[in-house]
């Protein structure tokens, strides 16, 4: 029962594995699920679960293996219903005493009766045995009915798990692009170097001890700057057009970029097809900052990610309509930022395989050149720390 | 042993079941959730109706793992050492132990709360998988091993600033606090402020659930904020609200300039209120 759903989760993209199983396991090892669907709901999506992107994903994976069950639960009902019938009708094998208990109650009032302690037994931790087959107590309890009615338990707590799951509660907890995110985070989180910076204010305890130790044992306390992340990037994309079909995979990687801390400074700024004199700080293409204030405010340990996919018109490479105009082509704006970035890469969307195109092989022969996929990032953030081109 | 809320703090049965199973388990509790919905109350009623004291981790930009464990205090030693009047050869007098290493040398079994861990450093959580896991640690400078004899109850709060490590999590009981129903939020209400007037609770729950649909707030305003409200109603006497009329103490539901900007554009005509 467990496995398959477990399957069942990983189909959903809950990612679980061999230490949830075993978790799992040695939860219901303890009786933690109360022998019943509502508590195993419970305890599983405590145990499976480990991010609330996920929630959603467990519930649908729930409602859809246990739905079955809960029709299961309402026929053992309707079949201690039928047995409860049976029993009136059986009169004569009842002692006495009980037949004057039974005599106390119509058949109306004991059904109302038992349909109510079944809606109880939601409440009761202990399996059941209680409420149906307490040595002749309860009007129900007789010749082995209490076997049935532990399984009781099942339908009562059923209905609310199940109920919960398809409400699907968390669905605006959902993101799937999580997953992605992150593997291109961490793809992006190899970017990092470090570097001593800023105010001394961390002890240098093998200095001091050094230091120390020359001034003959008076004590001379030495610090150092911290260890901080020294990253600086600039990530230039290019927006609209041809670049359409990848609005959504560039996308993620702004995300990545933008959720990664790692960075000291991050610059975005976009441009369409091709780089002429000045890049914009929006994708709508407004805010426009020319790039020789770009160049002015940074400097050579600048890394240059470009993302695009370098197809245009070839006239485009060699136009000049940037602003302000003086004459200089797109192909010498490209090659500028190549030099003055000795860091730097180019993220292509388009398949190598369509690579022998006319300016994707111009663009090609002034910057290093990756898919954006995984392996062409990771390719990508290596030739950034590598730094300077081969 | 089954955990079932204490009197000043509800829970669901998600709730207690997720901390049953850390409980049987031994794992870490990992509690996420929007802010004031009581996670790190959640620590405080654990440790009181379990009956163990609880120790307090708060987790800042700053904190190490390794501050957890125990601190070194090097420069401390060095000084004392230039005057001679402090006997410096004893190490452990300038070991001081972290909140996690207090609550695995106690003797009695003890409730850590690990408040806000994703204020920390990327690296912050993966350095206490080991710790976690295992409940024990070594002191480098005297070679001596802290095992605890009773493993404390663990519970971290996170607010989801950061993702926390896939390892981190596959260790942990994961739980999320949704955010209250209309019911379950009359019953807490009926806790902290037992003796307020039914009609009042009413219009104030109405005023509140319609401020938190109000999609263009930047914070929307959660439990505790709505018990704090309560607090200066309760305190001022008033007998009657309404939305669009001058709301009081509209401070303690909205805590953003923006926001209370929206909100007086929204129901107020543009008048400002006075928080």
């Amino acid at each position: 029962m467990i496995v398959p759903f477990l399957y069942e989760l990983r189909a959903h993209r809950v990612p679980v594995g061999t230490q949830e199983t075993l978790a799992l396991a040695e939860a219901l090892e303890h009786g933690l699920h109360d022998s019943s669907l509502d508590g195993f709901y419970d305890v599983a999506r405590a145990l499976l679960c480990h991010s609330e992107a996920h929630l959603d994903a467990f519930d649908q994976a729930f409602a859809k293996h246990f739905k079955g069950v809960e029709s299961l639960g309402n026929e053992l009902h309707q079949q201690l219903l039928d047995w409860l019938k049976e029993a009136q009708g059986r009169r004569p094998t009842l002692t006495p005493e009980e037949r004057a208990l039974l005599d106390q109650l119509d058949k109306e009032t004991l059904e109302k009766l038992f349909a109510q302690r079944l809606k109880e037994q939601k409440e009761r931790h202990d399996g059941g045995s209680k409420w149906v087959g307490t040595g002749g107590k309860s009007p129900f309890g007789h010749s082995g009915a209490a076997r049935d009615g532990i399984r009781v338990g099942g339908p009562g707590g059923n209905r609310r798990a199940l109920r919960v799951a398809s409400e699907r509660h968390f669905q605006n907890y959902r993101d799937d692009l999580v997953l992605d995110v992150r593997q291109l985070g961490l793809a992006l989180r190899k970017l990092r170097a470090f570097a001593r910076e800023g105010r001394p204010d961390e002890l240098d305890l093998d200095g001091t001890i050094d230091a120390t130790a020359r001034n003959l044992g008076e004590l001379e306390v030495k610090t150092r700057a911290p260890r901080k992340s020294n990253t600086k990037l600039i990530l230039l994309m290019d927006v609209g057009g041809s670049m359409d079909p990848y609005a959504d995979l560039v996308s993620r990687l702004f995300t990545a970029a933008k959720k990664a801390t790692h960075f000291k400074e991050l610059r975005t700024y976009y441009f369409h097809n091709c780089i002429y004199g000045q890049v914009y700080t929006s994708a709508q293409l407004r805010d426009p900052i020319p790039l020789g204030r770009l160049f002015a405010e940074t400097n050579r340990t600048y890394k240059l990610l470009v993302v695009g996919d370098a197809l245009m018109a070839p006239w485009e490479l060699m136009d000049s309509t940037g602003w302000p105009s003086d004459g200089t082509e797109g192909i010498v704006w490209l090659m500028r930022l190549a030099e003055l970035y000795p860091h730097c890469a180019w993220l292509n969307p388009e398949s190598p395989r369509g690579w022998w195109q006319t300016t994707i092989e111009v663009v090609r022969r002034v910057f290093p050149m990756y898919p954006l996929t995984l392996e062409g990032l990771s390719l990508a953030v290596e030739q950034l720390t590598r730094g300077g081109r081969a | 042993m089954r955990f079932k809320g204490t009197d000043s703090y509800l829970t669901s049965e998600s709730l207690r079941s997720a901390v049953d199973c850390a409980l049987a388990l031994q794992r870490p509790l990992l509690i996420k959730g929007e802010p004031g919905t009581g996670k790190t109350l959640l620590a405080e009623a654990v440790s009181q109706a379990l009956g163990h004291e609880l120790l307090t981790w708060h987790v800042k930009s700053t904190s190490k793992a390794q501050d957890g464990l125990y601190v070194y205090d090097a420069v401390q030693r060095l000084h004392d050492s230039r005057f001679n009047d402090h006997d410096v050869r004893d190490i452990k007098k300038y070991l001081r132990l972290g909140p996690l290493g207090e609550a695995f040398a106690a003797k009695s079994r003890k409730v850590l709360l690990i408040d806000e861990i994703d204020k920390a450093d990327l690296e912050f959580p993966n350095d206490l998988l080991h710790e976690l896991d295992r409940m024990r640690f070594r002191i480098v400078e005297t070679d001596e091993e802290i095992v605890a004899k009773e493993r404390p109850v663990v519970i971290i709060t996170s607010n989801n600033e950061k993702d926390l490590p896939d390892a981190f999590l596959r260790r942990c009981v994961f739980h999320f606090i949704e955010f209250p129903d209309q019911a379950l939020m009359r019953r807490i209400v009926e806790v902290h402020h037992p003796k307020l007037d039914e009609a009042l609770v009413d219009q104030a729950m109405t005023v509140f659930y319609e401020l938190r649909s109000f999609t263009r707030l930047r914070k929307r305003p959660s439990t505790s904020e709505l018990v704090d409200w309560l607090a200066a109603l309760k305190a001022s006497g008033l007998k009657s609200l309404k939305l669009d009329e001058q709301l009081p103490f509209i401070g303690a539901l909205l805590k953003r300039e923006q926001d209370l900007q929206a909100f007086s554009e929204a129901f107020q005509g543009g008048r400002r209120s006075k928080a």
